[in-house]
This record gives structure tokens, sequence and C-alpha cells, in this order.
């Protein structure tokens, strides 16, 4: 089932590109999408810690079930509105 | 009234789309990019958004909003692109027919914005860049 995957920030100039299609087997979870995220984008190992991630923009847990066609973000920490 | 723009934003419109006639406050809250001095010399700053999940995150914090406190109308705007040092990155009004509410409302607004709308800035200095994350800069 194809995923569409959106990164912004550090995670987009880690991947390349502000999206792509991941193909995944049907049933995955989204651990399992970050975890082939990481083996094609080894540099993304270090800040995975940090991320929060969503499906169809809410937040979700790692162990959430995809869908086909489910637009997932990795979401650095955020960092908006104004410093203090 | 809930807006992600890459132009510049300012108070007195959203000031005026909030007003009704129950409205006896708007309390505003006006967030401006600092220079942060350690050691560096900052050329801009570049915001980025998930448009479209950070003005559901808006409306969220809007029904949290109306929910805790009786209030008129909510106005939100974040900039986004390139922003120089004293530029203003976000605004926000809130009209209420007591300031109590208006104030209130308003503080929650700013503290919500930054925990779950997803937006992030990046400093470009003169020899080199970073995406800044709540880790990395000081929070009062």
């Amino acid at each position: 089932m194809n995923i569409r995957v959106r990164c912004f920030a550090a995670v987009r100039e880690i991947v390349g590109v502000g999206e792509l299609v991941v193909d995944l087997p049907e049933g995955s979870t989204l651990i399992q999408l970050i975890s082939r995220l990481q083996c094609q984008f080894p540099r993304l190992q270090a800040l995975t810690g940090s991320l929060l991630f969503s499906v169809n923009r809410e937040y979700a847990s790692t162990d959430k079930k995809l869908a086909a066609g489910d637009e997932v973000a990795l979401i650095p920490p955020v960092s908006g509105g104004i410093d203090a | 009234m809930l807006e992600i723009t890459d132009q510049p934003i300012s108070l007195e419109p959203l000031v005026s789309a909030v007003k009704r006639s129950s409205s006896g406050a708007v309390a505003t809250f006006l967030g401006v990019v600092r220079e942060q001095t350690r050691g560096r010399q900052v050329r801009y700053l570049e915001y980025e958004a998930y448009r479209e999940m950070a003005i559901l995150k808006m409306r969220e914090i809007a029904d949290e909003i109306r929910r805790k406190w009786e209030v008129d109308e909510i106005a939100m705007a974040h900039r986004v692109g390139r922003l120089q040092i004293g530029d203003a990155s976000v605004a926000i009004a809130i009209s209420a027919p007591h300031r109590r509410e208006a104030l209130a409302a308003c503080v929650y607004a700013i503290d919500r914005l930054k925990e779950v709308v997803p937006i992030w800035k990046k400093e470009v200095w003169t020899d080199g860049e970073e995406w800044v994350g709540p880790g990395t800069c000081e929070h009062h």
C-alpha cells in the first residue's frame, strides 16, 4: 500500500525532498514505516528519538496501524511562535 | 480567522476582525523575531510550516479556548518564509465581553500554539545555519 510521507525542517534536509511515497505491506504500522525510512536514510536515526509523528494530520503513536493513502508526517521538535 | 501567510503580519487587522458589539476587551499577543546573541551574526530566519496540520491545530486551540472561557472571536496569524530580526512571526487577537477571559485566553493560545502547531524556524548566520528546537533556545 502507498503511504505519503511529508518531511519538514531538519528531516526534509536529510531526506532531500518534502514529500515521498513509500510502499509498505498491508497492515504495516507507523514503526515499520519509520524503520524503513531509517534504513533508507541512515542520518534520520540520530533524529528519531526527538521526532513526533502524525497520521492524516493527527499526532499518532508509533503503534498506529496505517492504511493505503494515509499521509504521515515526520515532525521535528516545533519552534513556532517566538523564542520566549 | 486563522491564517498562515508569507506576508507581513500585524495586530490592527486582527483586532478589527475580532471586535464585536459584545466585546469589552480585545487581548492581543505579537511574537517578534529577536536576536539571540550567542556569538553568531544572524542574517535571517526561515520559518516553515506543515500548513494543513498547522491550521487544523490552530482550529483545535480555538475550540479549546471556547470550551474554557467566554470569548467572542479568536484570530491567529503565523508568518512563514524568510523573516528578519524585528519582524512579527505570530499575532493573536481575542475578543471577549470581559478582560479577564480575553487575557487568559490569549496566554493560553500562544502557549498551546508553541506546543502543538507544526511550524519550525531555522537561523541562518554568516557562517552556517541551524534548525532551532525547544532544547536549543532559552525558554522563560
